[in-house]
C-alpha cells in the first residue's frame, strides 16, 4: 500500500488533499466534519481585520457553467472573505487544531497592505497553534477594490513586501496564494520567494462573468438586475492552473520553491497531474462544493491504487516527475513526424473527423463510398484535431513514422535525430547564429 | 362483472383504471431535463446517416442541437419544414428500423440517440405554445383537389396551401387523419392527438375538407379533373385481403383494421367487446397492434399466427418484443385451415408450414387453439380507381407521384413503397412540390 502521508513545508498531514480556503472551511462545524471525512488538511476561510466583518450580498453569489447533464464545469462566485468576526474564527481554529493535531490547519489572511495590520493579526493567528499561514493575494472581486486580494497579488513589489512582514512577525511557514489574473505568473512567484515566503499556492479564482441573462440582460449571478465580475473555479480552470504551476516549477529563479496546487482538482488524477508538475500537495474547493466532503475518499483510493500500480511508495517518488518534460516550443523535436490512423473496426462512421479536418484543418481525411474514413498522409500535418473530436476513444491514434521512411506530405526522409527550431533553416535567428 | 376469464366475446373485462393505464402513452413525453440529456448524446454527425434514413429527410442533428441549446420550438420548425406531421411521426415511426437504426450510436453501443422522443419533445413544445408556424404565399388562383385526408393527403394539401394554392380535400370518412385517426395503435396517439394535429395543420389556411365524399361513389376522377387544376390521390388501402379458410364466415371472425378503428373511436374502452381467446392472423404492424390492444382490453389469451418465420414478419423486433412483453404469444410457420364452432367461432385449426423449393407448403400437421375471436390482418389492398394504370396492386407512379393520367398525382399507401406514415408524408409533400412546379410552369 502506497504511503499517502504528506509533508509540506514540514507540515504533516495524513494525505496531500487539503480543502482550499473557501466556504467548505468557513467554520468549526465544517472543518471538523471535513477532517472526519478524510481530508488531510484545511486552509481556513480567509480571515480579515479585527472589527466589524465584511458583509456578503444577500442574493445569489454563485454562477455556473454546465456541461452535459448539468455537470458542473465551472462555478464563479462574488463571495468575500469570512463574514464572521475574527475572534470567533480564531477561537474555533484553536479548538479544532487542539482536537486534530495530526491534520494540517492553515490560516488564510487578508488584511490591508500596511505593516501594522499584519503585525497586529499575526501573533493572534499564531496563538491558535495553526500550522502555517496562507496570504490571500488572489480574490479578484470585492476585496481587490479595497486594495487587498488580487490588487496586491497583481503587484509583485507588494507581494514581496508583505511576505517579508509575515516572515518577520510569524515563525511558521508562510504560503503566498497567487492570483491567475496576471500576464506572467512567474513575476509574483519570484516576488514571493524574494520576500522569503516558504511556498506559493495557486491558483485563486479567475476573473469571470459566467453568463448573461438574455431576458433582463443582467450578468449572472444577478443581484437585483446587476452583476459583478466574479472568480471562476472548478474543472474548467484546471488547464490554466496546471500551466501556471509548471511555469513556476521550471523557472530557474523559483525552481524548488514548494507549491500547493489548486484549481479544478476533482479526482485523484487531477491531483496526480498537479503533483507531477511539481505541486507538493493540492487544495480543493469546487469539487467539495459540488459533491460534498466524501469525494476525498475517491481521491485517496485512486491515488493510492495508481501509486501501487506504478510502484511509487511515497508522494515524493513522483512529485515533479513531469517538470523536466515541460519545455519551450522552440525545443520541441521537429523530426518527430506522426500521422493520424483510423481504426476501421472501431470507427462508428460519424464523420466528425472528416468535418473537422475538411472544414477547419488540412483536408487530409477522405470520405469514401459507404462512409469509410481514411487519412491521406500526403496532407495530414498530424494536428490531432481528428483525435480530439472523435467520439470513440483510441479509434484515431497518432502513429510515428519510422526513421528512413518518406513523409509523403513533405517528400522528406524522416530522421530519428533530434532537431528543433533553434537550428531550423527557416529560423532567421538560426541563420544569424550560423553566420 | 366480466373478467379476462369470461367465456366468449364480452366487454368490460378490465376496470377503468387498468384500461386507462394500459392505453397510456407508449413512449411518454420527455421533461426538459431528460430532453437535454438525450439531446446531448447526439454527435452532430457529418452528412448524418440518420437524415438519410428518414424518409422525409429531417435535419436531425440540427434539430437536436437546437433542443440542446434550449430552442425546442425552433427545433420543431426544422422538423416541420420537412415533415408537417412531425408530431405524429414522432409517435408512430418505427424508428428502430429508420433513423435510430442508422444512428451511429446504435452501431457504437446499441443505444441510439432517441430521435423519435426528441422529435416529439420539440413538436409538442411548439404545438403547445404557438399557433401555426407557417404562412401562406400570396393566393395563386389555382385550385387543387386532394382525395383522402390521411397523412399523404394532408401533407400534400399543406404544402400546396403554403405555396398559395387553394385546396379542397375530399374525404370519404366523417373525420380527417386517415389511419392516424382510425388505425394507429391507441397507445401511440393518446389524448386525441391525431385530431388535434389535423386542426393545427389546417391553421395554415386555404384548405377545405369535404367529409363524406368518396371517390367512385360521390365524385369521379374525371369530374375532379374537370373542375380542378390538379388532383392528388391519397386514398390509402381501402380493402382487405380475404381469409381463405373454412368457416371464415363464422361470427367472431373479423378484420383487424375494423376492430382497431372501432377501438380508436370508442368513447369508453370498457364498452368494447373482446374475446377471451383471440387469434390474430398475420405478421405485420396491424396484426401486432390488434393483438396487443386485444390483450390490453382484457383478453385472456392472445396469439398472433404468422405463416412464415419470425424473421420474415413485417413487424419489427421492437414491435414483436412489445407484444410478447404484454403477454401476446407469437406463433410462426402456421396457416389457418379452418375456424370451428357452431355459428360462432370456438376454435381455430392451424396447419404448420415449411418453406420448400416451390414456396410455402402445409406440412399436414395441425394444431387447434381456442378462439372466440379471429382477427384477419393479412394485408390491406387498394380499392381500385377507374382509369388508373396499376403497378402490381397499387397505383403506378413515376417521379414525384405522377400517375399515368395527366394532371393526376398519387402518394402514400395507395402507391408502391413502404406503408408507413412518414413515407406517406414524404410522398404527399414531394407530389405537392411537383404539382406546384407544374402549375407555375417551372416544369411540364
Ligand atoms: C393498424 C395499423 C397500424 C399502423 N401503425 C403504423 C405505425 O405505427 N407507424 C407507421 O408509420 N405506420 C403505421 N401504419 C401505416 C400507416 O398508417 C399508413 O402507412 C399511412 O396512414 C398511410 O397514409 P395514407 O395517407 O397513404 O393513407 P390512409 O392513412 O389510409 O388515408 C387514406 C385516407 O383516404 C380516405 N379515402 C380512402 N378511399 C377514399 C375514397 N375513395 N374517396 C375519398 N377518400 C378516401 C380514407 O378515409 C383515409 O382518410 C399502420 C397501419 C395500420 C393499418
Ligand atoms: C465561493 C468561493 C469562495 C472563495 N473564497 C476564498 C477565500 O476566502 N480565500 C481564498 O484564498 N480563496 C477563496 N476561494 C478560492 C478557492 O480557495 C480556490 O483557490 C479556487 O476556488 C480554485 O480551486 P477549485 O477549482 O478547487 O475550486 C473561494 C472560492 C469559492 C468558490
Ligand atoms: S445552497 Fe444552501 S444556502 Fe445556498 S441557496 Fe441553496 S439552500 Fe441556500
Ligand atoms: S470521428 Fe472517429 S468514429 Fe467518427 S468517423 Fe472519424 S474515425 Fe470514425
Ligand atoms: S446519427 Fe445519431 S449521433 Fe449522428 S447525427 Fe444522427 S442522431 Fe446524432
Amino acid at each position: 500500500m502506497a504511503d499517502l502521508t504528506s509533508n509540506f513545508l514540514g507540515i504533516k498531514s495524513p494525505n496531500p488533499f487539503w480543502l482550499a480556503s473557501a466556504p467548505p472551511t468557513d467554520k468549526e462545524y465544517n472543518v471538523r466534519r471535513a477532517y472526519e471525512a478524510g481530508w488531510g488538511g484545511v486552509v481556513w476561510k480567509t480571515l480579515g481585520e479585527e472589527g466589524p466583518p465584511v458583509v456578503n450580498v444577500n442574493g445569489p453569489r454563485y454562477g455556473v457553467v454546465y456541461g452535459a447533464d448539468r455537470r458542473v464545469l465551472g462555478i464563479n462566485n462574488i463571495e468575500l472573505i469570512t463574514d464572521r468576526p475574527l475572534e470567533v474564527n480564531l477561537e474555533e481554529m484553536a479548538r479544532v487544531k487542539a482536537d486534530y493535531p495530526d491534520h494540517a490547519l492553515i490560516a488564510s489572511i487578508m488584511v490591508p497592505c500596511d505593516e501594522d495590520s499584519w503585525k497586529r493579526i499575526l501573533p493572534r493567528v499564531a496563538e491558535t497553534n495553526c500550522d502555517g499561514i496562507e496570504l490571500n493575494f488572489g480574490c479578484p472581486h470585492g476585496m481587490s477594490e479595497r486594495g487587498m486580494g488580487s490588487a496586491v497579488g497583481q503587484v509583485p513589489e507588494y507581494i514581496e513586501m508583505v511576505a517579508r512582514w509575515c516572515k518577520k512577525y510569524y515563525d511558521r511557514p508562510v504560503i503566498v496564494k497567487l492570483t491567475p489574473n496576471i500576464t506572467d505568473i512567474r513575476y509574483p512567484a519570484r516576488a514571493a520567494k524574494n520576500g522569503g515566503a516558504d511556498a506559493v499556492s495557486l491558483i485563486n479564482t479567475v476573473s469571470s462573468i459566467t453568463s448573461v441573462n438574455l431576458d433582463n440582460f443582467s450578468p449572472e449571478p444577478s443581484i437585483d438586475g446587476k452583476g459583478s465580475h466574479g472568480g471562476y473555479c472548478g474543472p474548467a480552470v484546471k488547464p490554466i492552473a496546471l500551466n501556471m504551476v509548471a511555469e513556476i516549477a521550471r523557472d530557474p529563479q523559483t525552481r524548488g520553491l514548494p507549491i500547493s496546487g489548486i484549481g479544478g482538482v476533482t479526482t485523484w488524477r487531477d491531483a496526480a497531474e498537479f503533483m507531477a508538475l511539481g505541486a507538493g500537495n493540492v487544495q480543493v474547493c469546487t469539487a467539495a462544493m459540488t459533491y460534498g466532503f466524501k469525494i476525498v475518499e475517491e481521491m485517496k483510493r485512486g491515488l493510492s491504487a495508481w501509486m501501487d500500480e506504478k510502484g511509487y511508495a511515497t508522494l515524493s517518488d513522483f512529485v515533479g516527475k513531469a517538470v523536466p518534460n515541460v519545455t519551450d516550443w522552440q525545443y520541441l523535436n521537429l523530426n518527430y513526424v506522426t500521422k493520424a490512423r483510423i481504426d476501421q473496426d472501431a470507427c462508428i462512421k460519424c464523420g466528425r473527423c472528416y468535418a473537422a479536418c475538411e472544414d477547419t484543418s488540412h483536408q487530409a481525411i477522405w470520405m469514401h463510398e459507404g462512409r469509410v474514413f481514411e487519412v491521406n498522409d500526403a496532407e495530414c500535418v498530424a494536428c490531432n484535431l481528428c483525435v480530439d473530436v472523435c467520439p470513440v476513444e483510441n479509434c484515431i491514434t497518432m502513429e510515428r513514422m519510422p526513421a528512413g521512411s518518406v513523409d509523403p506530405r513533405t517528400g522528406k526522409t524522416v530522421s530519428d535525430e533530434y532537431a528543433n527550431w533553434t537550428t531550423h533553416p527557416n529560423n532567421p535567428m538560426a541563420v544569424k547564429a550560423a553566420e | 362483472m366480466t373478467s379476462p376469464f369470461t367465456p366468449g366475446i364480452a366487454s368490460g373485462r378490465l376496470d377503468a383504471e387498468t384500461l386507462a393505464r394500459n392505453f397510456s402513452d407508449l413512449h411518454p413525453a420527455y421533461d426538459p431535463h431528460e430532453a437535454a440529456v438525450a439531446a446531448d448524446r447526439c454527435y452532430f454527425c457529418h452528412d448524418a446517416p440518420c437524415i438519410t434514413a428518414c424518409p422525409t429527410d429531417i435535419d436531425i442533428p440540427l434539430f437536436i442541437r437546437q433542443i440542446a441549446s434550449g430552442m425546442p420550438e425552433a427545433a420543431a420548425r426544422t422538423i416541420l419544414e420537412q415533415n408537417i406531421l412531425g408530431g405524429m411521426c414522432a409517435r408512430v415511426c418505427p424508428t428502430e428500423t429508420l433513423c435510430e437504426e442508422a444512428c451511429v450510436r446504435e452501431a457504437a453501443e446499441g443505444k441510439p440517440v432517441e430521435i423519435g422522443r426528441l422529435q416529439r419533445y420539440a413538436t409538442d413544445s411548439l404545438m403547445a405554445r404557438q399557433g401555426h408556424p407557417f404562412t401562406r404565399a400570396p393566393e395563386t388562383g389555382r385550385h387543387v383537389a386532394v382525395v383522402g385526408a390521411g397523412p399523404a393527403g394532408l401533407a400534400c394539401a399543406h404544402r400546396l396551401a403554403m405555396k398559395g394554392h387553394t385546396v379542397t380535400i375530399y374525404e370519404a370518412r366523417p373525420k380527417a387523419g386517415g389511419l392516424n385517426e382510425y388505425g394507429i395503435a391507441a397507445y401511440k396517439s393518446t389524448d386525441d392527438f391525431a385530431a388535434r394535429e389535423v386542426d393545427w395543420l389546417l391553421g395554415i389556411g386555404g384548405i377545405t375538407i369535404e367529409y363524406g365524399k368518396a371517390l367512385g361513389r360521390d365524385i369521379t376522377l374525371d369530374g375532379l379533373r374537370g373542375t380542378h387544376d390538379a388532383v392528388f390521390l391519397g386514398i390509402g388501402l381501402g380493402a382487405v385481403n380475404a381469409l381463405e379458410a373454412e368457416g371464415a364466415d363464422k361470427d367472431g371472425v373479423g378484420d383487424a383494421v375494423d376492430f382497431i378503428a372501432i377501438l380508436r373511436q370508442a368513447e369508453d374502452k370498457a364498452a368494447l367487446p373482446v374475446g377471451r381467446n383471440v387469434v390474430v392472423i398475420g405478421g405485420g404492424m396491424t396484426a401486432i397492434d390488434a393483438a396487443v390492444q386485444s390483450k390490453l382490453l382484457g383478453a385472456e389469451n392472445v396469439t398472433v399466427a404468422y405463416r412464415r418465420g419470425a424473421d420474415r414478419m413485417g413487424a419489427s423486433q421492437f414491435e414483436r418484443d412489445l407484444a410478447t412483453s404484454k403477454g401476446v404469444r407469437i406463433l410462426t410457420d402456421v396457416v389457418p385451415k379452418a375456424v370451428h364452432g357452431n355459428g360462432a367461432a370456438r376454435e381455430i385449426e392451424l396447419e404448420y408450414t415449411a418453406e420448400g423449393p416451390d414456396g410455402l407448403k402445409g406440412t399436414g400437421e395441425t394444431l387447434r387453439l381456442p378462439a372466440d375471436q379471429v382477427l384477419r390482418a393479412i394485408g390491406q389492398v387498394l380499392d381500385p380507381v377507374d382509369g388508373l394504370t396499376l403497378d402490381g396492386r397499387k397505383i403506378a407512379v413515376t417521379g414525384a407521384g405522377r400517375t399515368f393520367l395527366p394532371g393526376v398525382w398519387a402518394g402514400g399507401d395507395c402507391t408502391p413503397g413502404e406503408d408507413l406514415t412518414v413515407v406517406a408524408v414524404a410522398e404527399g409533400r414531394d407530389a405537392a412540390e411537383d404539382i406546384h412546379a407544374t402549375l407555375t410552369g417551372m416544369v411540364s
